[in-house]
């Protein structure tokens, strides 16, 4: 039973890297660039959700809406002002040591805000842990709403790219900037929306991580942030069933080897994770190999 | 007034200029042909037509209104398609999202299903293999694809580039079977080609392009007879 429930945390931990691995996943196959910043704005979600509930009393639901909405605002805001400029660079070191740049710039604009020390965070899920097998087997409820928030995700995100106009024309932006533009589509536009939504996925995944380990820091995001990345390189970076399918596993290899090898190595199994990945199949599980455009 | 119109073109790529200051024009309903070797500006004078790059100097008159500083996206929703070179299909979508791609910029449905009909009629083969990834097609059948797709957004021009290259010769002389006839249901015509003995014998007027410079401009009838053309391009 203990593996079940073992099994259980990992899919649901691996829940929350998948929903952030999404965000990574998106960008990485639309705008060809690696977020880092990424992980930093699912802290500032969590910490959008601590100041509303702990510090303002708002209704916890209300103040992840506004969560929400903040982290959409500052994805867009740092892709227009950092990202935007350097699209055109010849080096695409460039975009990314400035992505490292705006990752710092948000962990030590959120110190100035809240200060180093870890706070304790409280959860917004409303009710209780469900048990089964006579007690023998405990679901929190921070896991089953990480099951639903995934599962419907998932779902709408499939359905959006394959049966809206802006998700027809994220797949083709994806492919083939230049030939999207003289399909008519508005190339930056596109490239907006995915910011958006990856921040907003960013937002969501944040609230739920604190919920389900109950503390937040400035550097919250940062460990998460990378781990989720290595999701989306084992899934295959630039495909979105590839960012559920490494995160899950990611999850379920982080607790598993926390269980059964050692808590303190459990890290590191993670990262050995990403190297195997890449000395064995470098584009990920369901990775397309990339053809260089002539 | 010309449908389209070139003036005083100049195009850089850094300090090399591609386009030395050009000026030409296609009236509605013709099919002008642009030709010249490897390297001489036709795909970059093309892309700066649909905004892809930008003009050094000069400017680009569509319906007498400039487009020169108009984003390459708003350029097709005025009627302008361009079949870009080497197909650029988006290789992993279905031919049927590939279609329905042309026809972003468009909104009614009815209209957009009736087209889909009238490309299906044209390029039978399209419909029988709608629902494949467009990268399984051939070469030939991904340009018959690229032609549809830039026919999706009914356009009132449409350019090509280089719609030929890299088709067995059966297929070539199909697409330009169908440029003929794109040509004949209304829709005018630029075309970029190396293959200049097609290109003239299809089109109604010509411009040579050399380095950048037009060399010589006509008739496509009287360049198919001009000696120097003949040397130098026809290989006759």
């Amino acid at each position: 039973m203990n593996f079940i429930s073992f099994l259980i945390n990992g899919l649901s931990l691996g829940s929350i890297y998948a929903i952030i691995a999404l965000g990574y996943t998106m960008v990485y196959g639309i705008a060809k660039m690696l977020n880092f910043a990424h992980g930093d704005v699912i802290m500032v979600g969590a910490f959008t959700v601590f100041w509303g509930v702990s510090m303002q009393g708002f209704d916890p639901f209300l103040s992840l809406l506004l969560s929400i909405t903040i982290c959409i605002i500052l994805g867009v805001t740092i892709e227009f002002i950092a990202y935007r400029p350097l699209r055109g660079a010849a080096s695409k070191l460039v975009v990314l040591i400035t992505a490292i740049g705006v990752s710092y710039f948000l962990q030590n604009l959120a110190l100035l805000i809240f200060g180093a020390s870890t706070k304790s965070f409280t959860s917004i899920v409303p009710f209780g842990p469900v048990r089964l097998f006579d007690g023998q087997i405990i679901i929190s409820s921070e896991t089953l709403v990480t099951f639903a928030a995934c599962l419907i995700i998932m779902t709408s995100l499939t359905l959006f790219i394959h049966k809206t106009k802006p998700g027809q024309a994220m797949l083709a932006v994806a492919e083939d900037k230049d030939a999207a533009q003289l399909m008519g589509i508005n190339v930056n536009g596109t490239i907006t929306l995915t910011f958006a939504i990856g921040s907003g996925l960013a937002a969501i995944a944040g609230v739920l991580l604190c919920s389900a380990y109950p503390v937040i820091s400035p550097y919250t995001g940062a460990m998460p942030g990378i781990k989720a990345f290595i999701a989306a390189v084992f899934g295959g970076i630039g495909s979105i069933p590839g960012a559920l399918i490494g995160g899950l596993l990611l999850g379920v290899i982080e607790i598993l080897g926390r269980a059964y090898i050692s808590t303190q190595l459990s890290d590191v199994i993670v990262f050995m994770v990403l190297i195997i990945v890449l000395l064995v199949k470098p584009t990920g599980l369901l990775g397309r190999k990339l053809q260089e455009k002539v | 007034m010309a449908m389209l119109e070139v003036r005083d073109l100049e195009v850089s790529y850094g300090v090399i200029q591609a386009i030395k200051g050009i000026s030409f024009a296609v009236n509605e309903g013709e099919v002008i042909a642009l030709i010249g070797a490897n390297g001489a500006g036709k795909t970059t004078i093309l892309h700066t037509i649909t905004g892809l790059l930008s003009p050094k100097a000069g400017s680009v008159f569509f319906d007498g209104v400039e487009i020169s500083k108009i984003k390459s996206h708003k350029i097709v929703a005025m009627g302008m398609a361009h079949v870009p070179e080497g197909r650029r299909v988006f290789a992993q979508l279905s031919v049927y999202q590939n279609l329905m791609l042309g026809a972003f910029t468009r909104k009614d449905k009815s209209e957009i299903e009736e087209n889909l009909r009238n490309i299906y009629r044209r390029f039978p083969r399209l419909e029988e293999r709608k629902g494949q990834i467009a990268g399984t097609l051939s070469g030939g059948e991904q340009q018959m694809l690229a032609l549809g797709r830039a026919l999706m957004s009914s356009p009132r021009i449409i350019l090509m580039d280089e719609p030929s290259m890299g088709l067995s010769p059966i297929f070539v002389s199909e697409i330009f079977a169908i440029i003929e006839e794109i040509s004949s249901a209304g829709t005018t015509v630029l075309l970029v080609e190396q293959n200049a003995k097609k290109a003239l014998s299809i089109a109604d007027r010509a411009y040579v392009l050399e380095t950048g410079n037009i060399a010589l401009e006509g008739k496509a009838i009287d360049l198919l007879d001009n000696d120097d053309i003949k040397k130098a391009y026809l290989g006759e």
